[in-house]
C-alpha cells in the first residue's frame, strides 16, 4: 500500500496544490489559445495538457509514491499509444491521396433554382 | 476452488489462517500483497482504457491532417468556455475524489461520503453541461456522419465537417459513458462507505475506483484541448 498515509496532512496539502496548479495550468492553456502563435497553438496546447496529465497521474493516481510496477504499465500504455501515432503518421505521409474505399466525390455544383436544366450529356446528341 | 471470483465478503472455505480481516483472500500472503496485487491489475485496465481512447486519438489525428480548414471551421462551433467549464468541474471532481481516498485511509468515514457525494455532483454537473451542448448542436444539424445537416459551412459538400462531428460525438461519447460508469461505481462505494466496509486496513474499492476516475479525468485532459482550443 502506498506510504503517504502516514502524514494525511501533508498529503492533504499536497492534494490542494496539486489542483491549484491544474486550474492555473488550465488558465493558461484557454488563454494562449486565445493567441495567434500560429501552428504553435497544437504544441502549446499539448505540452500544457501532458503536464497536467503528468500532475495527475503523480499525485492523485500516486505513481510517485506507489511500486514503480504501476508506473512501467501507464509509461508501457502510453509508448505503445506512441508508436500507434508514428507509424500511423508515416502512413499517411508516405501516400499521395488517402481515400476510403467506399469513397465517391460529391457533386460539386448543385443547379440554382430556376434555372434551365443542364444540358443534356454530348453522348445522347448522336441520333 | 470456489474462491476464484472476487467475492470479497466470502469467507473462505479453507481458512485463511493468518488473519483477521474478513476482507483477506486466503490466497495472498498477506493484505498488503493483496492490495498491491489489485492494483497491478487496475493500472493494467487503464492501460487498455488509454489504447482504447487512443486509437480515437489518432483518428481524429488523421482526419484532422486531411481536412484541416473544414477541422479549424468546425472547432468554432464548439463552446470554449462550456469546455472550460467542465475542465474546471472535472479537475475539482479529481481533488474530491483523491480526499476521499485519503478520508478512507485515514478511517474518517463520514468525510470518504461526502467527498464521494461531492464528486458524484460534480459528474453529474459535467454530464447536464454534455446534454446542453449536445442538445445545441442538434438543434444546428452538427450531427456525425450522414446526419449532418448544417447549412452554410464555407466548403460546401466536403466531407470534412460530418467527419469531425463523428469523431466529436464518438470521443466524447465514449467518455460520458465513462463519467455514467462513474457515477454508479461512486454511488455503489458510497453506499459501502456509509455502511462502514471501509477502514484504514481495506480501502481497496475505494482507491481503484479513484484511480478509474483520475483516467477519465485524464482523458478529458487531452480531449478538451483537442475539441475546443485548437483552431
Amino acid at each position: 500500500m502506498s506510504t503517504h498515509t502516514e502524514n494525511p496532512r501533508a498529503a492533504a496539502k499536497l492534494y490542494a496544490k496539486t489542483l491549484v496548479a491544474l486550474l492555473i495550468l488550465t488558465v493558461i492553456t484557454v488563454f494562449a489559445a486565445g493567441i495567434d502563435f500560429g501552428s504553435g497553438n497544437v504544441v502549446i496546447a499539448l505540452t500544457v495538457a501532458s503536464i497536467k496529465a503528468t500532475l495527475v497521474a503523480l499525485f492523485f493516481m500516486h505513481l510517485r509514491s506507489e511500486k514503480p510496477v504501476n508506473a512501467v504499465i501507464a509509461c508501457a500504455g502510453f509508448l505503445f499509444l506512441g508508436l500507434f501515432l508514428m507509424f500511423c503518421f508515416i502512413d499517411a505521409d508516405s501516400r499521395d491521396n488517402l481515400q476510403p474505399v467506399n469513397w465517391k466525390p460529391m457533386p460539386v455544383t448543385l443547379p440554382a433554382a430556376g434555372a434551365p436544366a443542364p444540358a443534356a450529356p454530348p453522348a445522347a446528341e448522336h441520333h | 476452488m470456489s474462491s476464484s471470483t472476487v467475492d470479497l465478503h466470502s469467507h473462505d472455505p479453507h481458512g485463511s489462517g493468518h488473519g483477521e480481516d474478513p476482507h483477506h483472500q486466503h490466497h495472498f500472503a498477506t493484505m498488503a500483497q493483496q492490495a498491491d496485487t489489485t492494483k497491478i491489475g487496475m493500472w493494467l485496465f487503464l492501460a487498455t482504457e488509454v489504447l482504447l481512447f487512443g486509437g480515437l486519438f489518432v483518428g481524429f489525428g488523421l482526419m484532422q491532417s486531411r481536412y484541416p480548414k473544414e477541422f479549424v471551421e468546425a472547432h468554432h462551433h464548439l463552446q470554449r468556455s462550456l469546455g472550460a467549464l467542465n475542465t474546471i468541474v472535472l479537475l475539482f471532481s479529481s481533488w474530491t475524489m483523491v480526499m476521499g481516498v485519503l478520508a478512507a485511509q485515514t478511517n474518517q468515514r463520514k468525510k470518504l461520503v461526502v467527498f464521494l457525494i461531492l464528486t458524484i455532483l460534480c459528474a453529474c454537473i459535467f454530464l447536464g453541461v454534455k446534454y446542453f451542448e449536445y442538445s445545441h448542436k442538434f438543434e444546428e444539424g452538427l450531427q456525425p456522419g450522414h446526419w449532418y445537416s448544417h447549412h452554410g459551412d464555407a466548403i460546401p459538400n466536403s466531407h470534412g465537417y460530418a467527419t469531425f462531428f463523428s469523431f466529436y460525438f464518438m470521443m466524447t461519447g465514449l467518455h460520458g459513458i465513462h463519467i455514467l460508469v462513474g457515477i454508479i461505481l461512486l454511488g455503489w462505494i458510497a453506499v459501502r462507505a456509509n455502511r462502514g466496509e471501509f477502514s484504514r486496513a481495506y480501502y481497496t474499492p475505494v482507491d481503484l475506483i479513484g484511480l478509474y476516475w483520475h483516467l477519465v479525468d485524464l482523458i478529458w485532459i487531452y480531449l478538451f484541448p483537442l475539441y475546443y482550443l485548437i483552431s
